[in-house]
């Protein structure tokens, strides 16, 4: 048997390799902490596969030359911080209404502003939900160890295939920065998910047309199909439109095809709740902490348990809700000043306690400090 | 002569999308249409492949050109026209990717974008229509208004002074130069024909009318009017290297202002790289 691929791989890298295993072969950036080793892993690696890496101007150019790209027929990513994410979110939306696919990685450190260069945070989550103007339907993933930003980036390219969408990693600067052994997978290992492609010849070809699960089939510039793609609401056949029977059913399906199937989206772990009196309710590097103070409470006969969202957006309304049926309360750990929170509070019911843990100082959250909120809370 | 005229219009026929609704957003007499007419029959002329050719625009007046053309097209964000074209050349460098841009969208909110294409020199040809001021949002001042013209927003005058984007981009890196006016259709289009054939990075500036805003808050009469004192004050590079500064005040210097064939171009220098790490070379 040969023996697994083991490396030493710092998560930024981690990210790079999960996404040249997902066919991406094109990367556009500018370098920005702690975001910068995706563009430098990704101008090494990407020649060596015929793929192109580009150093753009700012990174507004950045995500422009993703999706110019990704509507030329080429896997497209870019990687970022706060700063850089808030330039790229107009076009981030041009994205989302031209049903471009492309990944973008947040790695994200405090703010606002330039805020804390070299600092942890997880301020940025409901950015990547609601970060660029208008009605729209968002895609998030949060890996929290190196290995799952392997499985996360690779799943954040086949979201992004399936759905004809922009999906961001909200990934941050410990595990951006950290470094673990991982195994990565072998090819064929993980299921690749490509964009559907027209079969119809070009004159019957409808660039956006209505299908059943609402995601139409894209051409590739050059492939013979010649259609237009613009960012201005538009009727299936890509031109502008101020018709409420156009408007209405493309914004629709801007939302109807990711929230008719957010079983294929959502993920989350599940870790010790069975029995489970208490939740931690976590993501990214809160919930490794998170998985490590239960374990310890469970030692001293704790009934508390993890539940781990690697599918931030669209939010796991249903399965959080089933999950907590039987607890007594949760604890929502976050780097911020309560963003994720806001989204429990919405699902949970108004009698089931709620305790916050909230750290925003540019650290991260220990499991001792995890401990001691429990403690609180018994 | 009817005969000539038939066949030019069929030629613009051809080359317009049969499923896009018109009429047009333009105001009639708009010199974008000049510009439109001057590079269907450039493109004609050449031969290219319609699937070959993808046109990339803004927002503005002016960028609503590639929706009307029969080609691969890209109506972008406001001043972003030419960081989507890069990835589209870089992605499919035999694909012809030509940027249509106006004053405002290549020169304010897309200057950066502008000044960083031309210093790669990646082979994408820009059109650029000059019309001194904002059309599509209704006349406000443009980086290339005048000093002392009036717009919505200048409207005691212009105190700031102009771009020359020909300058701009030569000076930035551009391989091919060039101006031209609505007025002088036939060097329009043989410019623009060199540009598309020239590889690099080729800019071709065109003066042409906003008589809606530009015109009318300038006192500069209707098209007819604006398009002859395009004439009147186009002077021919090679006459205008016999004049003073003060003889060129208020003067288009038109033709060829610049041309590099030696420059390397950007997706042929990567395409370098890429053929020796595919074949296993070692990295510095
Ligand atoms: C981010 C952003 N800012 C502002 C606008 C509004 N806007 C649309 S077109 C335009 C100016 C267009 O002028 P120009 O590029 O000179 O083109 P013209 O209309 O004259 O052809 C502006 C400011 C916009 N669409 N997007
Ligand atoms: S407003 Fe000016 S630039 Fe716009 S279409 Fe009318 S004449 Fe042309």
């Amino acid at each position: 048997m040969p023996t697994p691929k083991r490396k030493l791989l710092q998560g930024n890298i981690a990210c790079v390799q999960g996404a040249l295993y997902a066919g991406m072969r094109f990367f556009a950036g500018y370098p920005i902490t702690p975001s910068t080793e995706l563009a430098e892993g990704s101008s090494r690696e990407l020649p060596k596969i015929g793929g192109r890496f580009i150093q753009m101007e700012d990174e507004i150019a950045s995500i422009a030359a993703v999706i110019g790209a990704s509507v030329s027929g080429l896997k497209s990513m870019t990687a970022t911080s706060g700063p850089g994410y808030s330039l790229m979110v107009e076009l981030i939306g041009y994205a989302y209404i031209t049903e471009t696919p492309c990944v973008i990685v947040n790695v994200q450190r405090g703010g606002p502003s330039t805020g804390l260069p070299t600092k942890v945070s997880q301020s940025d989550t409901m950015q990547a939900r609601w970060g660029t103007h208008g009605d729209y339907t968002a895609i998030a993933v949060a890996p929290s160890t190196v290995a799952d930003t392997v499985t996360e980036t690779i799943r954040a390219f086949n979201l992004a295939e399936r759905f004809r969408t922009p999906v961001t990693v909200l990934l941050d600067e410990v595990i951006g920065h950290s470094r673990e052994l991982i195994t990565l997978p072998e090819p064929g290992e993980v299921k690749i998910y490509n964009r559907v492609k027209p079969t119809v010849p070009p004159e019957q070809f409808v660039p956006f047309v209505m299908t059943p699960n609402g995601v139409s089939p894209m051409a590739s510039y050059g492939e013979g199909y010649r259609y237009n793609v613009t960012g201005l609401t538009h009727d299936t056949m890509g031109f502008s439109t101020n018709r409420a029977d156009e408007i209405f059913p493309k914004l629709d399906k801007l939302r109807n095809k990711i929230m008719n199937y957010t079983d294929e989206i959502t993920k989350i772990r599940v870790e010790m709740m069975d029995d489970a009196e208490i939740a931690f309710i976590a993501y990214g590097s809160v919930a490794r902490a998170s998985l490590q103070a239960a374990t310890l409470a469970r030692q001293a006969g704790v009934k508390v348990g993890v539940i781990q969202l690697y599918t931030i957006w669209p939010f796991p309304d249903k399965e959080i809700q089933q999950l907590t049926e039987r607890c007594k309360a949760v604890i929502v750990g976050e780097l911020n000043m309560g963003q994720i929170v806001t989204e429990i509070r919405r699902i949970l019911p108004r009698e089931l306690p709620i305790h916050t843990m909230q750290r925003y100082d540019g650290d991260i959250l220990t499991p001792m400090q995890l401990l001691e909120k429990l403690q609180e809370v018994l | 002569m009817p005969v000539v005229e038939k066949q030019r219009s069929d030629v613009i026929l051809q080359y317009l999308r049969p499923k896009k609704k018109f009429p047009s957003v333009w105001c009639p007499g708009c010199g974008n249409g000049i510009v439109m007419g001057a590079l269907i029959r450039a493109i004609d002329k050449l031969g290219y492949k319609r699937d070959e050719v993808c046109c990339v625009s803004g927002i503005g007046c002016t960028s609503r050109m590639p929706v009307y053309l029969d080609f691969n097209s890209l109506h972008t964000a406001h001043g972003r026209a030419l960081a989507f074209a890069t990835g589209v050349k870089f992605a499919q460098p035999n694909m012809k990717v030509i940027v249509i841009t106006g004053d405002g969208d290549a020169l304010a909110i897309g200057g950066n974008h502008f000044i960083h294409a031309c210093r790669r020199n990646i082979d994408i040809t820009t059109i650029l229509i000059n019309n001194f001021i904002y059309g599509m949002t209704g006349g406000q001042g443009s980086p290339t208004t005048p000093a002392g013209a009036f717009s919505t927003t200048t409207p005691y005058g212009n105190v700031e002074k102009q771009f020359d984007p020909c300058g701009l981009a030569q000076a930035a890196g551009a391989s091919f130069v060039g101006r031209s006016t609505v007025f002088h259709t036939p060097q329009m289009e043989k410019m623009i024909m060199a540009a598309l054939e020239h590889k690099g990075f080729s800019l071709v500036e065109v003066i042409a009318n906003c008589h809606t805003y530009y015109g009318r808050l300038n006192k500069q009469g209707d098209p007819v009017a604006m398009v002859n004192s395009f004439k009147e004050n186009a002077v021919m590079l090679g006459k205008a290297q016999t004049m003073t500064p003060d003889q060129l005040k208020g003067k288009y210097v038109i033709g060829t202002l610049h041309e590099n064939k030696e420059a390397t171009e950007f997706c042929d220098e990567y395409q370098k790289v890429v053929d020796v790490r595919m074949a296993g070379g070692k990295a510095r």
